[in-house]
């Protein structure tokens, strides 16, 4: 059904190369480090398994759709590496379980390790990939996807391990529920397993997923290897390209951490210089970057996407990585519109994180604010 | 009793006799194809120059770059058979595979996978397959392969599975050289496997070049123990070297910042060892170099070593200077390097360093200052100006704290430093150019314990912690490390993310003196 080949795009080296680069900076600090998966992508395209890219308009109505992604703690996976076939296995299972064979495979999470696992498995069983993903960004849990806010039951799903193991979450009574089921499995199956949820038919697809996930992130991974290459500013480059704002320089002059209930929550100061010498940033964390304050004043709030990018190379910093000293720049990305409604941010806005005293200003309303504080304060 | 420190760099080898805390003398000779003639030209000339009797020295501590040099320059690096445990997992990624292709040949580019190695919780992810083991072993005396290399998944929680296919292997080839992971790297399974296959592929090289050493010594009457450098400024007996020859990657650096911390006493300060082309910077933390807390790339290989966080840039005393048509004036990263001494104005050539800024200004006193005297002022303020943002950045980089902690100007081309950078002071030791050798002499002996706990049943942090450093200091003695000298030197715990449970990852860090020694801690 998805054979028109005119509408697929070809996914090689040098896109998985740029996607690397383009995953980690919309991880927005969290996410896992996509290198391990970007070895294994690697190493599927010199198999000579083909990798394609569905563009999200090309989905056919009645297409049903599997997004899937690895669950569990990154780190995990950089010493236990996958199998390789997990997802795979998830991929049959559930078709054996639904009695249908599923058309393409979708992405939850860009930001981070899982966007390479959708492009992994679906070279593996020669399906594409639809161009989108249910967060253009990193969120920590399951039920942080548009497609879940949206309405879509993940169950019935499938979670597989490395040693063969195939758990089917034949239904959750919410998607809270799913979340909470499968993250106790992911510990009994060795901390990081891949999960595939219930197909999604293309015309929901189409109407929910953030698009264009996959050209974007592979498109601001090229954006910034060629501003390296150039010796141009990839911090400037990035913001013009995802429509940013630089908001603050400076140096980390602090960085507090605790566990909370399995995720790491903390706050790093900064030390503001070149133009925002004087100022004071702050960001809260919470596996991600999910506030970022001046002075006190929050301007920048999850779900925007707040990046923290090494000053010079342009790398992105993840909160694990960031420590006392780092010269840093921080970005701010406007989220997809389909995160800033009511009901998405109920689940993926202050309240999900437990910030329900904060209000949710989207980066374009902050910054209106700030210019008509600034002419009522000339006036 | 004296001490004699050496430092084997690529291009000089230095050698310098310590009393306690006092150089004596210092020498530099060039290093040498076979090693031997250089150490011996060095350590001659310094014990001629303070006149002390060779039989009172007592120690000696060596420093060398000889190994990371050789995996840059893939020489000498022999085939290993790259076994790894862990198998259900790991299919998907073979041993060596981010390696660039002409290194991954020259060792031999072949890796076996096999049933075992842990869950990150201590559970066997499947029970080691003896079977394939003797398969391996067969092809391994087919092959005539010398020296093999064990990575199990998550060896740094237990070494267990290691230890016995090692001695599996060791019953069916008697005669091979075996590296398990676990003595050399921490969590992280293709940094810490490369690091033990390169490991493996060094050890022909290593005992060629300890033996080296070991004869240089003895043709100069030198017949004490003997010790070399690791990456975290401490020591190794030569055996160990012979068996671990990657631990003393990036020992160079370190030894010139710990010989910075002794030379000045100072524990903590940020480091700038500025030379002709490049300049140096890393934060001194109890003494020791800070570890960086990234992958490191070694020879185009990524690895998880203990190396110092050493941040690098383009500023050195043979950096170019250049004003461009409207008037910005910039510094480095072109150099005229080595010949500085022909093409710098003060030397005599007319190419405009950083050298001949220091000079014109009055701030240093080298060539001839008679020939910078007509230069513009404004280029010479703006270079100046230049120099002291690169440095002032570079230095706030490595700051670990808003404590007010002096800056170290060690290296050839120190005369750039100004008397102080923003708010910190500027401390410039004497015997500054043989810093290395004295890193090297005054080095000291360590443990060290990476580890994920579970911090449930009543397991808290601060026992975990107990536990680590209890183990750290029992690793330390058994090295070598007299028990009373030990204290802690990093101690932290990192949560990890998406996990519940608790899980959190322990890094600690003993170091001591070296048992019967005399050596007195830096500061």
């Amino acid at each position: 059904m998805l054979s028109r080949q005119g509408d697929l795009i070809s996914i090689g080296e040098e896109e998985i190369e740029a996607l690397e680069i383009g995953a980690a900076i919309l991880g927005t600090g969290g996410g896992g480090n996509p290198y391990i998966g970007k070895l294994r992508a690697l190493q599927v395209l010199r198999e000579g398994r083909k990798m394609r890219i569905l563009p999200l308009q090309a989905l056919p109505d009645d297409a049903k759709v599997v997004a899937l992604g690895g669950i569990g703690a990154p780190l995990i996976s950089h010493e236990r590496i996958k199998e390789g076939r997990e997802g795979l296995r998830c991929i049959r299972a559930l078709e054996e379980r639904l009695g249908f064979k599923i058309d393409a495979i979708a992405c939850e999470e860009i930001g981070g390790q899982n966007a390479m696992e959708p492009l992994i498995v679906a070279a593996l069983a020669d399906l594409p990939v639809v161009d989108c993903d249910g967060m253009g960004r990193a969120f920590p849990e399951m039920q942080m996807t548009t497609y879940a806010i949206y309405g879509h039951r993940s169950t019935p799903s499938v979670m597989c391990d490395l040693h063969g193991n195939v758990v089917i979450f034949d239904h959750a009574a919410s998607e809270l529920w799913h979340e909470r089921l499968a993250r106790a499995c992911v510990i009994a199956q060795g901390g990081a397993s891949t999960l595939a949820s219930a197909p999604m038919p293309g015309v929901f697809v189409k109407r929910f997923a953030i698009p264009d996930s996959y050209t974007k992130a592979i498109s601001l991974g090229r954006t910034v290897r060629e501003a390296q290459s150039q010796n141009k500013d990839p911090v400037e480059a990035i913001c013009n390209f995802e429509n940013g704002q630089l908001v603050f320089t400076g140096k980390i002059s602090d960085v507090k951490r605790e566990l909370k209930g399995g995720f790491v929550a903390g706050e790093a100061a900064i030390d503001g210089f070149d133009d925002f010498d004087g100022d004071l940033g702050s960001i809260l964390i919470q596996n991600e970057n999910l506030v970022f304050s001046r002075n006190g004043r929050t301007e920048v709030i999850v779900p925007d996407l707040i990046v923290i990018l090494d000053i010079d190379t342009g790398e992105a910093i993840t909160t694990e990585m960031l420590r006392y000293g780092q010269r840093i720049s921080v970005l701010a990305l406007p989220c997809h519109p389909l995160l800033r409604t009511p009901e998405a941010l109920k689940v993926v806005g202050p309240p999900g994180f437990g910030l329900g005293h904060l209000n949710y200003l989207s980066l374009e309303e902050a910054g209106d604010q700030q210019d008509s504080a600034k002419k009522g304060a000339r006036q | 009793m004296y001490r004699l420190g050496i430092d084997v760099g690529g291009t000089n080898t230095d050698a310098v006799i310590m009393r306690d805390r006092e150089v004596l003398a210092g020498f530099k000779a060039a290093t040498t194809q076979d090693v031997t003639t250089g150490v011996i030209e060095a350590l001659e000339g310094a014990i001629g120059k303070c006149g002390v009797d060779r039989a009172q020295i007592d120690k000696v501590m060596i420093g060398t770059t000889h190994f990371t040099n050789a995996v840059i320059e893939r020489k000498h690096i022999n085939p290993v058979a790259a076994i790894r445990l862990g198998l259900p997992a790991t299919a998907c990624l073979p041993p060596m595979v981010d390696w660039p292709a002409e290194l991954r040949t020259a060792a031999g580019d072949n890796g076996y996978l096999v049933r075992g190695g842990y869950e990150f919780d201590g559970r066997e992810i499947a029970p080691l397959d003896e079977e394939e083991l003797d398969r391996i072993c067969d092809d391994i005396n087919v092959r005539k392969t010398k020296v093999a290399s064990i990575s199990s998944v998550f060896s740094p929680i237990n070494q267990e599975m290691e230890k016995t296919a090692r001695e599996h292997l060791l019953r069916k080839c008697p005669d091979l050289s075996v590296v398990v992971s676990s003595d050399i790297g921490r969590i992280g399974l293709l940094e810490r496997e490369s690091a033990a296959i390169m490991n493996a592929s060094l050890l022909a090289l290593s005992e060629r070049t300890v033996d080296a050493f070991a004869s240089a010594l003895e043709s100069a009457g030198l017949n004490c123990a003997f010790f070399i450098t690791q990456n975290d400024g401490t020591l190794m007996g030569a055996e160990m070297v012979k068996r671990f020859p990657v631990l003393t990657f990036a020992s160079g650096p370190t030894n010139s910042m710990r010989g910075a911390a002794f030379l000045t006493g100072e524990r903590d300060g940020i480091v700038v060892d500025i030379g002709g082309t490049t300049t140096d910077v890393g934060a001194l933390q109890h003494g020791f170099p800070r570890q960086a807390a990234t992958v490191v790339d070694i020879g185009g290989v990524r690895t998880n070593f203990r190396m110092p966080d050493v941040f690098s840039l383009g500023l050195g005393g043979g950096s170019l200077v250049r004003r461009s048509d409207d008037g910005e004036v910039t510094v480095g990263p072109q150099s005229v390097g080595f010949r500085i001494t022909s093409e710098a104005r003060v030397f005599g050539g007319d190419t405009l360093t950083a050298t001949d800024v220091a000079v014109a200004r009055g701030e240093a006193d080298v060539g001839d200052g008679s020939r910078v005297t007509d230069l513009d002022p404004d280029t010479i303020e703006k270079a100046r100006e230049a120099i002291t943002m690169m440095l002032q950045r570079a230095v706030e980089r490595s700051r670990i704290s808003p404590e007010p902690i002096p800056v170290i100007a060690v290296g050839g081309g120190s005369i750039l430093m100004p008397e102080k950078l923003a708010d910190l002071d500027v401390v410039r030791p004497e015997n500054f150019a043989v810093a290395n050798a004295v890193g090297a002499a005054i080095a000291q002996i360590s443990g060290e314990v990476d580890r994920i706990y579970s911090l449930e049943n009543g397991l808290t942090r601060e026992t975990c912690l107990k536990q680590a450093e209890e183990e750290a200091t029992k690793k330390a003695v058994a090295s070598g490390a007299s028990p009373e000298t030990i204290e802690t030197i990093e101690r932290e715990d990192v949560p990890l993310a998406y996990l519940p449970g608790n899980a959190t990852r322990i890094h600690v860090k003993v170091v001591g003196e070296m048992g019967g020694s005399d050596a007195v801690a830096a500061g």
